[in-house]
């Protein structure tokens, strides 16, 4: 029994939420709380699968799932004639650390939402919708196959913007609705084209495969910049990041807090086709990817802070830090791919630059959620996000006032936290490659670090307003979603050296090894 | 508003070869082109038709939204069902088990030219009709709720 | 050299309908005039899909009843319709959106629908 379930758990892991959230619209005709219970029991099931499979991966090596076939571990059975051909989802250890990611925040975030929402109507939806899109980012990390990854994209695409125009009644946050499905859209179909060129060409749809396949031509160069830029644009960068304030502003908080997950999918997809798709192909011009990644992320984390230090709106604020923030993923990220070709700058810092920006993923999800979820609980206490009517509620909400100074800390790079662990790796491996960007980087953090004493400030210190005397702490639902990502926060601050061992390095070998990827699959196993 | 007798007795008079027509291709999605989706979006055209000729409230009565919304999650359960059972029973998610095993759906179809025999393909016609099920409710949901904003144009101040 | 011509005329076709949707998308004041582009360029992006998987003198992708085993591709069309149910989801949300936003704001001029700036 424990046997059949460790075997099947891919299929689990995509299977689970989305059987929560068919469900939704029967458990909730029973009433509120069975809603409450099922929604808190279908995400800690999510949850415990998704860690199982990581812990697999992590000490086991791959782990490969066909759909359809008798048995799901062999890729190439008997009668395929050496080509896969069915669905494969293949997870690696890059993949698992994001499974980990998702699991984690869809866990806090779920227990958050139980009563962050508990006075709206429509709640069926809500809840559905949040199950579809858990289960179209935990498909996104985990798929083996191009086509798979554009279906889960636009399904959480689809079920993101319909989270976001969830408050119908004030229409500023279907509007950002509309331009979030309108962006994603065109992106899609940007990535589809992309998919039918290639298929058109090595008729394969595996991208072990196509990886296996490929010759660098023409329409493959168009190929890849239809497909790099779109998942760029879904992951907030720079010169396309305008759906990102709006959308994060006027969503419910725990979706926010979702969505910088989803967005962070989409940096898994960029990273997934540029190393491991293409990979030695862009030999020729290695420095030429690598600099597009890092001009991405210097622009990203620059402009991001500068626009928001003059902002009123705290979640707007936030929402350009989260884009400041992608950009130093993307820059540690681009210096690796810069040196790939060079293996002993690979080595000297190549690696740890790349290891920097992956850490960096984990732990922005980490903070970044909490701080959304800090600004939703006083969201849902005082009614108001503008920086000037907030004041002195540091006396009545202490829990969420700790809670933000831990995010804020993180954000900044001051250790303990784990903030500072992974932009420590940044900042001295871009040093080695290019003393000017870790200058940029640094300055950077300074401001992030400003805007947020800012931020602390004007929102819990001072007297307290009069408007405000009602405002006692919030429910225990949310303190206990709010204190787990605290504690993942605080414990990756104290031991980053384990994590780093454990599950990051493990990633950046992943990542770099394309021969491995390939040969999980049509290496026969 | 009403559209005139004509209309509304020949749309009453279409609908059930709209509905026929729809399970038609529901059922032999795997002989013919078509399938769950296309056949569910022709049973939900004819639902279309009966909206189209009559007004939100006369209509209402007939196709409740409540009914098609237990249409579409019946739909979406039986699809799940058929790939966990692939995965209970042995094999993987959507598993097709039933291929070649005899009985409802098992038979193998004949090599060669010949028009197809309805229960082959296991487990492909059952998600079929899922599918089917589902996008008839979903789609017809879909029509209900915009055809509700219709007539009620009171911009905001 | 009309052969040649001939064969890439749905890639042209593609070509046309992507310039007129684009167009459309921006440059188009009505909300409902935009997503009409939109729609139009998923069409050209489904034509694209299944106009890749012709091959010369193919039959039908249909098992039974087949006069020869040389057929065009059948997995381009699976993932053509798979492009247009999420088109059709899409199309549905985002004039479902339309609707709210013209409840709310009395118009569908975007040039008005810009509450949120900055």
């Amino acid at each position: 029994m424990m046997d059949t379930l460790t075997r099947h758990l891919p299929a689990l892991l995509v299977a689970i939420p989305l059987l929560a959230a068919f469900t939704m619209p029967l458990v909730g005709r029973a009433g509120n709380a069975a809603r409450s219970a099922w929604v808190v029991l279908g995400a800690l099931l999510t949850s415990l699968v998704g860690l199982a499979l990581a812990c697999r991966v992590f000490t086991g090596g791959t782990v490969l799932y066909v759909f359809g076939a008798a048995a799901p571990h062999v890729p190439l059975p008997m009668d395929s004639g050496g080509i896969p051909i069915r669905i494969i989802f293949q997870i690696d250890a890059l993949g698992a650390l994001m499974v980990v990611i998702a699991s984690l925040a869809s866990l806090a975030i779920a227990i958050y939402s139980v009563s962050a929402e508990a006075r709206q109507s429509g709640k069926d939806g809500f809840y559905s919708m949040l199950f579809l899109l858990v289960a179209g980012i935990l498909g996104m990390v985990s798929t083996g196959d191009l086509f798979n990854f554009f279906v889960f994209l636009e399904i959480s695409s689809l079920a993101g913007a319909g989270l976001v125009a969830y408050r119908i009644d004030k229409g500023e946050a279907v509007e950002a609705g509309l331009k979030y499905a309108l962006l994603s859209t065109v992106g899609a179909l940007s990535v589809l084209m992309a998919i039918g060129i290639l298929f058109a060409q090595y008729n394969a749809l595996n991208i072990a495969t196509l990886a296996s396949r490929l010759q660098f031509t023409r329409l493959d160069m168009v190929a890849l910049v239809l497909l790099a830029v779109p998942l760029a644009m879904k992951c907030g960068a720079v010169p396309m990041h305008f759906w990102t304030p709006d959308s994060y502003t006027t969503a419910p908080s725990s979706i926010t807090a979702l969505l910088v997950v989803s967005s962070q999918a989409s940096l898994y997809g960029l990273f997934r086709i540029l190393f491991t798709l293409y990979g030695d192909l862009l030999q020729f011009s290695w420095s030429t990817f690598g600099w597009f990644l890092i001009v991405l992320g210097v622009l990203s984390s620059f402009i991001g802070v500068t626009m928001a230090i003059p902002q009123k709106d705290v979640k707007r604020l936030m929402a350009y830090h989260a884009v400041s923030q992608t950009g130093y993923m993307l820059l540690g990220v681009g210096v690796g791919l810069a040196v790939l070709g060079n293996a002993e700058a690979l080595a000297a810092y190549g690696k740890t630059a790349m290891a920097g920006g992956l850490f960096h993923i984990i732990n922005h999800a980490m903070y970044k959620g909490l701080l959304f979820l800090t600004a939703g609980a006083i969201f849902y206490r005082t009614g108001t996000r503008n920086l000037n009517k907030l004041g002195g509620l540091g006396h009545t909400m202490p829990w969420t006032m700790v809670f933000f100074m831990i995010g804020a800390l993180a954000i900044a790079g001051i250790p303990p936290f784990n903030g500072f662990a992974s932009k420590l790796l940044i900042y001295e491996s871009v040093f080695r490659f290019s003393p000017f960007l870790s200058i940029i980087a640094m300055v950077v953090s300074i401001l992030t670090l400003a805007s947020f004493v800012k931020v602390f400030h004007s929102m819990f210190m001072g007297a307290p307003r009069a408007e405000f005397a009602q405002a006692r702490e919030v429910p225990r639902p949310m303190i206990a979603g709010m204190a787990l990502l605290a504690l993942v926060v605080v414990v990756t601050g104290l031991v980053p050296q384990a994590f780093v061992d454990r599950m990051i390095s493990p990633a950046v070998e992943a990542l770099v090894d394309r021969a491995g990827y390939i040969s999980a699959i049509l290496g026969g196993n | 508003m009403n559209m005139t007798k004509i209309v509304r007795t020949t749309a009453d008079l279409f609908y059930p070869f709209c509905l026929i027509f729809g399970l038609y291709v529901v059922l032999h999605g795997h002989l013919t082109p078509g399938g769950g989706f296309q056949g569910g979006a022709v049973m939900a055209t004819g639902a279309a038709l009966l909206i189209v000729s009559r007004s939100y409230a006369g209509i209402i009565q007939r196709i409740r939204k409540n009914a098609m919304k237990l249409c579409e999650a019946v739909g979406l359960l039986m699809f799940l069902v058929a790939g966990l059972s692939g995965l209970l029973l042995g094999g993987s998610f959507l598993h097709n088990r039933l291929a070649g095993a005899g009985g409802l759906f098992g038979e193998s179809v004949a090599f060669g030219a010949n028009p197809g025999v309805l229960n082959t393909a296991g487990l492909i016609p059952i998600l079929n009709i899922a599918v089917g099920i589902e996008v008839l409710g979903g789609l017809t949901v879909i029509l209900l709720y915009m055809l509700s904003g219709v007539n009620k144009e009171e911009p905001a101040s | 050299m009309i052969t040649r011509l001939l064969l890439a005329f749905p890639f042209l076709a593609v070509a046309i309908l992507l310039l007129i949707g684009l167009g459309a998308l921006l440059f188009k004041r009505n909300l409902i005039k935009m997503l009409m582009g939109l729609s139009l360029m998923e069409s050209a992006v489904n034509l694209f899909l299944v106009a890749t998987g012709y091959r010369q003198d193919g039959a039908a992708p249909i098992f039974t009843n087949v006069p020869s085993t040389h057929m065009v591709l059948p997995t381009v069309q699976a993932l053509t319709l798979t492009a247009i149910v999420i088109g059709v989801a899409t199309s549905a949300m985002m004039l479902s959106f339309a609707m709210v936003i013209y409840k709310k704001y009395g118009t569908v001029d975007i040039r008005k629908i810009r509450k949120l700036n900055g």
